[in-house]
């Protein structure tokens, strides 16, 4: 408990983290206006009481895009690290555990995807797909895996010929139950750590691809999209800024967040 | 040495095949009809122009052949040529890669002597003032949105203030250098020209301080982190014990020791800044190779992808053999195998 006390960057991380997650969530009884409801009267409305963050072109209320703007982004970002990073540590598990040609094929593919221009990769992919969230969430799980391959395996390869895996064996245990109830354990604590530090990656990755034009398709409250149609606007400053700042604040927390439990599970690595 | 670099650059070989097969594979089994995106509706009217356009671009061959000829031409350093524009691909890249290689270069070269110069701060004066001060300015860096903060910079620098240039390389209506390098910062400087060079310098500015911002986060990171695990080893103390002036211990002692990650982390920064400015350059309208994969990737110009994805490739297979140079030169007890 001192331990955890001792972290003030996971505590404020933390709290950042979730109340950026609440505002997105609670996003309808934070704020009077709709994501979508235009006052074309009360377009590029400055920073006012009434509006907050003003209003963009079509005198949409930029707050409430905003905070609903935070579900698109936190969704890809989260599924993205959670499936990509699943099927990355039972990838490279796997490989670990079985060895030998596997090992050597999925070490190689490990290394071609990261020596691929990701971002090239990616949009080729959405723009062959059609732009969409699902379609750039696909997309940046196809990269996304190998970092947790790599990570999995080495963990696997630690453990594997130690004491209590032989004992598993020797109890009669089927290499798959093995596998499954004594070896993935080992694996998890590296995988959560480096999920949560890959967080704020992701969702500026994520974000990146919809200002493009790749991800979020308008008239979604989506952040990158959002600082995309701000882009242009140089004079009306907060259609932009607003949203961006968002991101920005979003990944710190992450980060904060990610940082302080790595200190907290793996103390041999803290600082770096 | 001179064999080693040759058995090298050897091993990067599979890597760049590996690159092209799997460009190939995606454009060709994606879902999507390259004929009518190209050739839109006048494809649906006339048959005659869909069957001329497959046979032109080789697409009325199995996959295989396609793929095999391909790798035949690449061979003879023909990289195809680009469906949107018809014209080759390598003198497309040829006048993109400079533009990047400028901007990167410049970008990571300012990133690295302010990192390292706030991780050893940050490190010498640990848990101080100055230290949070690093801390917090690494911290921000990391998580900075690039395509927000040069929009940021944009409308207050340029914008408001006006105290940088447009978006661009040159202002409009100046003629660049009779290219050299094709970097005009060089170029300029190698033809005598130093109204352009001071122009050019002043429209790398803004760019510059976009990449470099994200990568003094993550060097100054790793600076301190590795400084401060140096700084608590013997030989450091001994040195301090001889009676050293401190900076002469920081300087000399800790910091050559603690050289290797920064090193890994400036050369992965290198590698990124080449491949991943689409945005920057997007908005600061920076013809490089980040504009040109984004443009051709947009109008699935594949031939123009795979070559943008080979000279990606080259350059991360290069880089990553520059820094594995770079450790021997700064710990002689690394040899080469």
């Amino acid at each position: 408990m001192i331990r955890w006390r001792r972290h003030l960057g996971l505590l404020v991380g933390g709290a950042a983290v979730a109340v950026s997650v609440v505002a997105a969530g609670a996003a309808p009884l934070l704020t009077p206006y709709g994501w979508d409801e235009q006052h074309l009267e009360a377009a590029f409305h400055p920073p006012t009481p009434v509006h907050p963050f003003g209003t963009d072109d079509l005198g949409r209320d930029v707050l409430t895009r905003v905070l609903y703007g935070g579900r698109y982004t936190l969704a890809l970002a989260g599924s993205v690290v959670a499936l990509a990073g699943l099927a990355g540590m039972m990838i490279g598990a796997f490989s670990g555990y079985v060895g030998g040609w596997a090992d050597e094929g999925v070490m190689r593919a490990t290394e071609l995807v990261m020596a691929f221009p990701a971002i090239i990769l990616a949009m080729a992919i959405v723009v062959a797909l059609g732009p969409g969230l699902v379609n750039a969430g696909l997309a940046m799980g196809l990269v996304w895996w190998p970092p947790y391959a790599r990570l999995a395996r080495g963990e696997v390869l630690a453990v594997r010929t130690l004491e209590y895996v032989e004992a598993a064996a020797a109890i009669g245990q089927t290499p798959w139950g093995i596998f499954r109830r004594t070896i993935l354990p080992n694996v998890l604590p590296g995988m959560v750590v480096l999920a949560t530090i890959d967080l704020g990656a992701a969702i500026v990755t994520g974000a990146g691809l919809s200002f493009l034009g790749l991800g979020a398709t308008p008239p979604a409250p989506e952040w990158g999209a959002m600082v995309s149609a701000g882009r242009e606007l140089l004079a009306q400053w907060w259609v932009a800024t607003f949203p961006g700042l968002a991101i920005f604040l979003t990944v710190i927390a992450f980060n904060f967040v990610g940082d302080g439990i790595r200190d907290v599970l793996d103390p041999r690595r803290r600082g770096s | 040495m001179g064999r080693y670099l040759f058995r090298r650059a050897l091993l990067g070989l599979p890597t760049l095949v590996g690159i092209t097969g799997v460009t190939f594979l995606v454009s060709h089994l994606l879902p999507t009809d390259l004929v009518l995106i190209n050739l839109g509706d006048r494809a649906t009217q006339s048959p005659g122009l869909v069957e001329a356009f497959r046979h032109r671009w080789g697409l009325d061959r199995p996959v295989v052949v396609q793929y095999l000829i391909y790798l035949g031409s690449l061979l003879r350093g023909d990289l195809g040529t680009s469906i949107a524009t018809n014209r080759p691909v390598l003198t497309e890249l040829a006048l993109s890669l400079p533009a990047t290689v400028e901007l990167a270069t410049v970008a990571v070269v300012v990133a690295v002597i302010v990192g390292v110069s706030l991780g050893i701060l940050a490190a010498v004066t640990r848990d101080s003032a100055v230290d949070a001060v690093a801390r917090g300015a690494a911290a921000i860096g990391v998580a900075v949105p690039t395509f927000w903060f040069a929009i940021l910079l944009l409308s207050t620098v340029y914008y408001r203030l006006g105290w940088a240039p447009p978006p661009g390389r040159l202002t409009s209506g100046l003629a660049p250098p009779e290219p050299i390098t094709g970097m005009y910062v060089l170029d300029s400087l190698l033809r005598g020209r130093p109204d352009l060079f001071a122009d050019a310098l002043r429209h790398l500015a803004l760019p510059v301080v976009v990449l470099a911002t994200i990568g003094v986060g993550f060097v100054t990171r790793i600076t301190r982190a590795s400084m401060l695990e140096v700084l608590a080893r013997d030989y450091v103390r001994t040195a301090q014990a001889k009676g050293l002036t401190r900076w002469a211990v920081v300087l000399r002692h800790a910091l050559r020791n603690a050289l290797i990650p920064i090193i890994t982390i400036g050369g992965t920064l290198y590698a990124q800044l080449m491949s991943g400015t689409v945005m920057t350059e997007t908005i600061f309208s920076w013809p490089g190779l980040g504009r040109y994969a984004f443009s051709s990737a947009a109008s699935l110009d594949f031939p123009a992808v795979m070559g943008v994805a080979l000279v990606v490739g080259a350059i991360y297979v290069a880089i990553n053999l520059g820094v594995d140079l770079l450790y021997v030169l700064v710990n002689p007890r690394v040899r080469f195998r």
